[in-house]
């Protein structure tokens, strides 16, 4: 494949990546609502119908395959096209996100799975998998249309408390270890995004500086979105509403 | 000496349409079979390379620089003439003939102008074809300037890069011909000997600058294209490549040595600093539209400049002596290169110059500013103004520009006949390295119209014509690189290189070729005479015995050796320069660049001689211990009538 | 203008030829005129050297004003030294200080071998060239120059590209050894002008081609090479080079490109 083949499948990937994560950032903002917000959200995503939500999975994992196959391609190919490095070295004008990439990169990629075993998989605190709450049916969307949906009073998977507990004080290293990997997914956005911009070709003089400053206000935004939560666990603002039984 | 310049029947604008006509074809499927060596890959050498191999020709082309596109055509700052008459203000082919002729001081050949002026418009047609972005007007347009002093605007420019834009449009043209492999390109590849076979041009021997292989090449006929020699000044506005070898070489199998004298020195150069200095930066004559030229009046005023003492700007009105305007009302600070040159020269040797060295005048630019504000000057000038403080580590805008003159172009080379083709049959001359269209002073703009007029637009016929007519088909491409002519020519060039390596002396190519460029610029410089002449003779004369007995050169023959490279130059240019001088001494008479003390009118300007000299000067070369043989080629004015250039 | 001499300290790449490693050797120059250019502190320097009976150090350089893109060192880290849009023949002594200690490296990149001390060959640029950096186009053949109107703006943006000198300061200095820049701006001069337009498409899908086929690194857009390029050629020639092929790559996947 060619090297601008590569580049393309660097930023399409990440675009898929970005959306996804954008998304997952607004749905996580409901730990600020009403329990029931985001225990039904998660209730609806693990019921979606037709198995979208393999789909989905699939196409992320898709995605996250392809950015970091091609990544390490790419570094391979460029390490392999200067054998002898510069004694003297000198930086002129790159940001330092963007000489950074690969180290955010592999660091974010520890971040997913580590993410993926705490709150989806749930084998780090296996006692997470036993708190359940039932839906009082508060200011969400199905309260006001209650009438019409079969999901009064449901007993579903809390996940409030299932976050909640996760970022509570007790495992402040786990926030503290949360907070710094989006500190680094907003580097690595800062650079991506315009990167993704100017791999595409969709940029030229005129929104060079425009879309640059797009990209580090989307960054910044997502930034803010995702470590507002262990950052809320830390100060306690997020309380568990149910308590954690241990499981051995 | 033959030297018949064929120049066709018919009128002067019939000439070029008469010999195309007449000129032999070579049958389309019979081209590959022929070959040709282009040497050199500048715009007539890449023009050459790129449009015979276009035709079906099998091309070699052999450049020193690291790749086709670095030739010294590159350099070029101004613009490329042409009779367009886009401008509607009167132009036409003509006049640019006219004005080539007369500003060539009436030392060329009419013939051959003419065809450079009549190809002149297609040469813009074709490089627009290439992608060349020359500059535009809102509405779409080519934009032109006047330029050199012209009565018209006819110099097409793309910003100050003109000849960047142009070399690289012809590169363009070579590289798809090299792609399609049409034209095989050598680069890296020093040209040290031409070789002839039972007096026909038949190869070249060169030199691989990174093995330090030394080749034998065949073909059908050989083109040099190969530039001029101004670096026999050392401190010049060439590159540091530059060099006369491979005109020397082939003068020196027989080829006629046109008007060596001619040399153009240019106005506007960054002064000389010191001894380390390695180059003279052009800057663009268009500063002189805005700049005033001067000097102090006074010796004292001078002397207190550059001992630092007072300031450029301290210096009042009426203590200032703005010669070029004093001498030249009508031209002012405008006037022609040759004349400004000498004017400046005059000014310093009167003890009136203002750099540290004593040789340099200001440029000013305080009346400009103040006219028409600092803003027009710095979007005019801003990158030229930015150079100069860059080198000088002085703010022009606020004191005075330094400049001086420096050699800059070479308007004698090889003879030719109207064909491009020296007096060895089957060698042909193009671009800087002949001495045919610009007499004996080149106007601004025109050595790129030369370069790529011969390129693009003569040597696709006359290379043809000398195929088609010369070498039948069955003999085409069927040179034997074992013919003892080449195994002599390679063993010359062998010779030399070990020769040059086992003196083990104590000087360096370097030092010398700096000794050897101060005895030019001094006594064969901007004026000449007589007694400086024979001086510098004897001086180079001795000077070549040093270099053949003290010569120092560190490594070997068989590697990149750039010491070897230059000494090679420097040897040639040892030669060379004795033989500019002997035909300085030999034209008594001043005209262009060429000006000799002996023959000035009462208020100091050239006085040709046309009585005697209306020719043109050609060398004969006999072996290094004889005097070469002069022949003439007189030139016939029929349609220009040669009168007294009056700048006044 | 205020000349004086100053010594400085040269730690430069020494190396005999392509097929012997190289080493640094260090040299003192001293007495070195500040209104000197830095290639004529190395002519000095190579004039002591020979004197000593050492091999002077080989660099590449011709024009010495800025236009032929020859001269090729890494000066301190940075292809054609510190200034910004110069090259380095066009480096005067005056920018450095009495007692500096200068490290001058060869490019370093797996398709320009270095030759000799600093000396590279850069032959795969014109292999890029060869394969699309032109337009079809029979010399001699050509229509009026004024028969197709060019708007000043397109012309002028194309002159932009096309201002690059082929010095390869764009390699040298990217991390990855890319050469993106310099095809992009090839490819953008020609692809932008009408005269171009026809061969668009094989243009960007060749000239990328070659690159890659050079062993040239990856663009990571991190924008050092439009720093480090003394004619200062725009990064959004890179962008422009990326949509030009992404479209041809299209068209050519659905047969319309030949």
């Amino acid at each position: 494949m060619s090297s601008l083949g590569k580049k393309y499948i660097m930023a399409l990937s990440g675009l898929a990546l970005v959306g996804f994560a954008c998304g997952h950032m607004v749905g996580n903002l409901q730990m600020f609502l009403h329990p029931d917000w985001i225990n039904e959200y998660a209730y609806k995503l693990q019921h979606l119908p037709y198995g979208l939500l393999w789909v989905v999975r699939i196409v992320m994992l898709t995605c996250v395959v392809a950015h970091m196959v091609t990544a390490v391609m790419l570094v391979i190919e460029n390490y392999k096209a200067r054998p002898e490095k510069y004694v003297a070295k000198a930086n002129l004008q790159a940001s330092f996100a963007s000489r950074t990439m690969k180290y955010s990169g592999v660091i974010l990629l520890a971040f997913i799975v580590f993410h993926i075993m705490h709150f989806t998989v749930q084998n780090i605190h296996p006692e997470f998998l036993h708190l359940e709450t039932t839906l009082e049916g508060v200011g969400t969307i199905h309260h006001v249309y209650d009438k019409l949906l079969p999901l009064d009073r449901t007993t579903v998977h809390d996940v409030y408390s299932m976050v909640a507990h996760g970022f509570s004080l007790k495992f402040w290293y786990v926030s503290v270890f949360y907070i710094i990997s989006m500190g680094l997914l907003c580097f690595h956005l800062m650079h991506g995004i315009s990167s993704m911009f100017q791999s595409l070709g969709l940029r030229n003089d005129l929104w060079r500086k425009r879309l640059d400053r797009v990209a580090l206000a989307a960054a910044v935004f997502v930034f803010i979105g995702f470590a507002s939560l262990p950052l809320a666990g830390l100060l306690g603002i997020i309380e568990p509403i149910t308590p954690l039984i241990a499981s051995h | 000496m033959n030297l018949d310049a064929k120049v066709p029947e018919g009128s002067i604008e019939q000439k070029w349409t008469n010999a195309k006509f007449n000129y032999k074809l070579v049958n389309p499927a019979n081209k590959r079979k022929y070959s040709v060596i282009v040497v050199g890959s500048g715009l007539a050498g890449a023009g050459a390379a790129a449009t015979l191999g276009e035709l079906g020709y099998n091309v070699k082309c052999f450049c020193y620089q690291d790749s086709p596109r670095r030739a010294h055509s590159i350099s070029a700052q101004g613009g490329i003439n042409a009779a367009k008459n886009y401008q509607n203000d009167g132009d036409s082919v003509h006049r640019l003939f006219y004005d080539t002729v007369k500003g060539g001081d009436f030392r060329s050949r009419e013939a051959n102008v003419y065809r450079l002026a009549e190809v002149s418009n297609a040469i813009i047609d074709q490089c627009v074809a290439q992608g060349v972005p020359f500059a535009r007007e809102y509405g779409g347009m080519l934009a032109n300037r006047s330029f050199g002093g012209a009565q018209v605007s006819r110099t097409f420019y793309a910003r100050g890069q003109t000849g960047q834009q142009l070399l690289i449009g012809a590169y363009h043209s070579l590289s798809r011909q090299i792609g399609l492999g049409q034209v095989k390109m050598y680069n890296r590849h020093e040209m040290l000997d031409v070789v002839l076979v039972d007096g026909v041009a038949k190869g070249i021997i060169t030199r691989n600058m990174v093995t330090g292989k030394v080749d034998r090449w065949a073909a059908d006929a050989v083109v040099l294209a190969t530039g001029g020699y101004s670096t026999v000044f050392f401190l010049s506005t060439n590159a540091a490549g530059c060099n006369v070898t491979a005109a020397w070489r082939a003068y020196r199998r027989g080829a006629g040595f046109a008007n060596p004298c001619y040399t153009q020195i240019h106005p506007t150069c960054i002064p000389q600093e010191g001894e380390h200095q390695s180059k003279l930066t052009l800057m663009s004559e268009s500063l002189r539209n805005d700049g005033r030229i001067w000097v102090p009046k006074s010796r004292e005023t001078a002397a207190k400049i550059r001992s630092g003492e007072i300031k450029p700007s301290e210096v009042s009105e009426d203590e200032r002596d703005y010669y070029l305007e004093r001498k030249y009302p009508s031209f002012g600070n405008l006037a022609p290169r040759d004349i400004s040159s000498r004017a400046a020269k005059e000014a310093c040797d009167d003890g009136r110059g203002i750099a540290p060295t004593g040789f340099g005048v200001f440029l000013d630019f305080a009346d400009a500013i103040n006219r028409l504000g600092r803003d027009v000057i710095e979007e005019r000038y801003g990158n030229l103004f930015d150079m100069y403080e860059n080198i000088m580590g002085v703010n022009a805008y606020e004191q005075p520009m330094q400049i001086y003159p420096a050699p800059h172009y070479t308007m004698g080379g090889l003879w030719v006949d109207y064909d491009l083709q020296t007096s060895i049959p089957g060698l042909f001359a193009m671009g800087e390295c002949n001495f045919s269209d610009h007499g004996a002073n080149r106007l601004g703009a025109s050595a790129l119209m030369q370069g790529l007029a011969d390129g693009y637009f003569v040597a696709p016929y006359v290379i043809g014509n000398y195929l088609g007519a010369e070498i039948p088909v069955g003999k085409a491409g069927k040179i034997d690189v074992n013919d003892p002519a080449f195994a002599e020519a390679e063993n010359a060039v062998k010779e030399k290189i070990e020769k040059m390596l086992s003196i083990k002396g104590n000087s360096t190519p370097r030092s010398l070729h700096i000794e050897l460029g101060k005895i030019m610029l001094e006594k064969c410089g901007m004026a000449r005479d007589d007694a400086g002449l024979k001086e510098a003779i004897e001086q180079i004369k001795a000077l070549r015995e040093k270099f053949w007995s003290d010569l120092k050169l560190p490594g070997s023959a068989d590697e990149l050796n750039v010491e070897l490279e230059r000494a090679g130059r420097v040897a040639d240019h040892l030669e060379f320069a004795e033989l500019m001088c002997r035909d300085a001494l030999d034209r008594s008479e001043s005209c262009g660049g060429h000006f000799r003390t002996e023959s000035q009118t009462e208020d100091g300007e050239a006085l040709r001689d046309d009585e005697v000299f209306s020719n043109a000067t050609v060398w004969e070369f006999k072996g290094l211990d004889q005097e070469p043989v002069k022949h003439v080629e007189k030139l016939e004015f029929d349609y220009v009538k040669p009168g007294v250039r009056s700048y006044k | 203008m205020s000349e004086r001499n100053i010594s400085v300290t040269l730690k430069v790449w020494r190396q005999k030829n392509a097929s012997v490693p190289g080493a640094f050797e260090i040299y003192k120059v001293d007495s070195v005129s500040t209104s000197s250019s830095f290639l004529e502190m190395m002519d000095l320097l190579n004039e002591q050297l020979i004197e000593e009976d050492k091999d002077p150090i080989a660099f590449d350089h011709d024009c010495r004003e800025g236009i032929c893109g020859t001269c090729s060192m890494v000066i301190d880290g940075i292809p054609h030294g510190k200034k910004a849009l110069q090259t380095t023949c066009q480096l005067h002594m005056r920018s450095f200080n009495d007692g500096d200690n200068i490290t001058i490296e060869p490019y370093r990149s797996k398709p320009f071998p270095v030759m000799r001390d600093l000396i590279v060959d850069r032959e795969p640029m014109d292999a890029i060239m060869q394969a699309g950096g032109f337009v079809d186009q029979r010399i001699g053949a050509a229509q009026d120059a004024n028969a197709l109107p060019i708007s000043k703006e397109i012309a002028d943006k194309s002159m932009d590209a096309a201002s690059c000198i082929g010095c390869g300061a764009c390699v040298a200095v990217c991390p990855n050894a890319s050469a993106m820049l310099l095809t992009s701006a090839k490819v953008g001069q020609l692809n932008l002008l009408p005269q171009g337009k026809p061969e668009k498409d094989r243009r960007a899908l060749n000239m990328v081609r070659a690159m890659d086929g050079a062993g040239f690194g990856n663009c990571t857009n991190i924008g050092e090479c439009e720093a480090a390029c003394p004619k200062g050629v725009s990064l959004d020639f890179i962008a422009k080079m990326n949509r030009d092929y992404a479209v041809a790559s299209a068209k050519e996947f659905f047969g319309v490109v030949g």
